[in-house]
């Protein structure tokens, strides 16, 4: 009689241990997929900034117009892209862009000391230290995920119930390479490394100004 | 970048030096039981009085640390730089999004507060955002948010509770023990027994004098321990230590005061507020046992070695 309570006792506690390590393992895969949701939400915000800072330096810069429309060609096409390989390059074109936009404007005193301009200049450089720190809370995730469904105990039931490793998101090759940096014209609208240090405001290289205003 | 293991490692440190604050706290306890009639009662008034008292300010963390600085809420308009670079960081860590105060003085400094996530704060003065830069910004504040991720709040409250726990009892303990309040041992085996007595007895009245000093010693080392796991579990978050060499180096190089601290709130800063020690000098070394923030050479040569 002992022995049946024993082993029923074992069971029990068996299926408790089994119970945990599951909830734990589903609470990190979702974490993971809140984390790729969240960088979206990010991107997106990005985006809806993008037309207002257009206008802001059109009224002041109005004959930068191919600066202008190689932003905004960047960002619709970014909008526009389907699924996570075409999107990472439409980004990384569009953050070329705005780095020529950002550079642009540097010759432009004026522009340089509007409010709405700074606000949305500040506004976006909060946008790409998100979109950076919500990559790395993704990838951050992906790690913890990982490493439970490989390490011991989890490793025992993880391929049973199905879960399994999910990848990293990583910078593209071009993004790997060096920068080219310019002092003479805006660099060319191709792609580029993203924002990739988290807060640091984006490297603009600085235009040849006309303007003796010395960039910041 | 091995943060990850200094996280760890930090923490076990952390751990096994509360560990020890326990060991301390249960011998005077001990020792109180041993020498006192009656001594579980005076155990039991003095955690209620020392837990009662400590917990009743960490639940009010927030609103007395905010009022006794004489912070003000910074608003998103007026303070946009900060509140970007603080969701930032709480999109990095999954943290909620702190309450922002702001501080009107000069010297450039920071703290955080709060008893759980949900009801955090950080504050920081004018001073540090006029002379901090973005990247140096962003590393004060993982700093600060690391406290309350890391639950520090929490954790100095335990210690402080601990203090006053062996403060109440040696206080009593030893008041009655020379009012003749002693344990009545006659009825003990004599001979070989009293000698045994007499020694536990001397001592549990070392331990009970000595304790309150060797516990502050101990608050003050779990004090700078917590700070040295905020600033690696900032780093972890920022993914970025010469941001935070840099900060540390302003603040070293900034010889100012923040003029509404005082010892009581000295510990939630991310620098010392007080005046600083002087660094040579005999006294020097024992000094430094009772700052609540380890060294800023020190913190600044662990970050260079990540």
């Amino acid at each position: 009689m002992t022995a049946v309570l024993i082993i029923v006792g074992l069971i029990v506690i068996l299926a408790i241990i089994v119970m945990v390590l599951y909830n734990g393992l589903v609470k990190l895969r979702n974490r993971i997929e809140n984390a790729w949701a969240q960088i979206d939400v990010q991107l997106k915000r990005r985006y809806d900034l993008i037309p207002n800072l257009v206008e802001t330096v059109k009224g002041y810069a109005a004959h930068e117009a191919g600066t202008f429309e190689a932003v905004t060609q960047a960002r619709n096409m970014a909008v526009n892209a389907e699924g996570p390989a075409a999107q990472a390059e439409a980004e990384n074109v569009l953050s070329g862009a705005l780095k020529s936009l950002f550079a642009v404007s540097e010759a432009y005193p004026d522009l340089k000391a509007n409010q709405n301009f700074l606000n949305l200049q500040e506004e976006l450089t909060g946008t790409e230290g998100r979109i950076a720190y919500a990559r790395q809370f993704y990838n951050d995730s992906v790690f913890k995920y990982n490493t439970k469904i490989q390490t011991f105990p989890a490793v025992l039931i993880a391929g049973m119930l199905r879960f399994t490793a999910r990848e990293y998101f990583e910078a593209e090759d071009e993004a790997r390479g060096p920068v080219a940096v310019s002092f003479n014209d805006p660099p060319p609208v191709t792609p580029t490394a993203p924002a990739a240090a988290p807060a640091a405001p984006p490297a603009a290289p600085p235009a040849a100004p006309p303007a003796p205003g010395a960039p910041s | 970048m091995p943060t990850y293991d200094q996280v760890t490692a930090n923490k076990r440190r952390s751990a096994v030096l509360i560990f020890f604050f326990v060991v301390l706290v249960a011998a005077v306890c001990l020792a109180f039981n041993y020498l006192l009639d009656f001594g579980i009662f005076g155990v039991i008034l003095a955690f209620a009085i020392a837990g009662g008292s400590a917990f009743f300010s960490y639940w009010k963390s927030d609103t007395v640390a905010l009022a006794m600085s004489r912070a003000q809420p910074a608003t998103i308009e007026q303070y946009p730089r900060m509140h970007n670079v603080v969701e930032g960081l709480c999109i990095a860590s999954g943290l909620p999004k702190p309450r922002l105060y702001i501080i009107d003085d000069s010297a450039p400094n920071a703290f955080a507060t709060g008893r759980n996530t949900k009801h955090a704060a950080i504050a920081v003065t004018t001073g540090l955002l006029e002379k901090m830069n973005r990247i140096e910004l962003a590393a004060v504040l993982a700093h600060e948010l690391s406290h309350i991720k890391n639950d520090d709040i929490l954790v100095s409250t335990l210690a402080v509770t601990m203090v006053g726990v062996v403060a109440l009892l040696s206080d009593i303990g030893v008041r009655m023990l020379f009012f003749g309040g002693g344990r009545n041992r006659s009825n003990d085996s004599n001979g070989g027994g009293n000698i045994v007595f007499l020694v536990m007895a001397a001592l549990a009245l070392v331990l009970l004098i000595l304790s309150p000093i060797i516990a502050r010693l101990m608050q003050f080392a779990v004090s700078r321990r917590r700070e040295s796991l905020a600033d690696i579990s900032g780093v972890e978050m920022t993914r970025y230590p010469p941001g935070l060499i840099s900060a540390l180096e302003k603040l070293q190089a900034d010889q100012t005061v923040v003029n509404s601290a005082s010892r009581a709130t000295a510990h939630l800063w991310i620098e010392s507020p007080l005046a600083r020690t002087p660094e040579e000098g005999k006294m020097s070394r024992l000094n430094r046992m009772f700052d609540t923030h380890p060294p800023l050479e020190e913190r600044i040569a662990a970050l260079q070695e990540l």
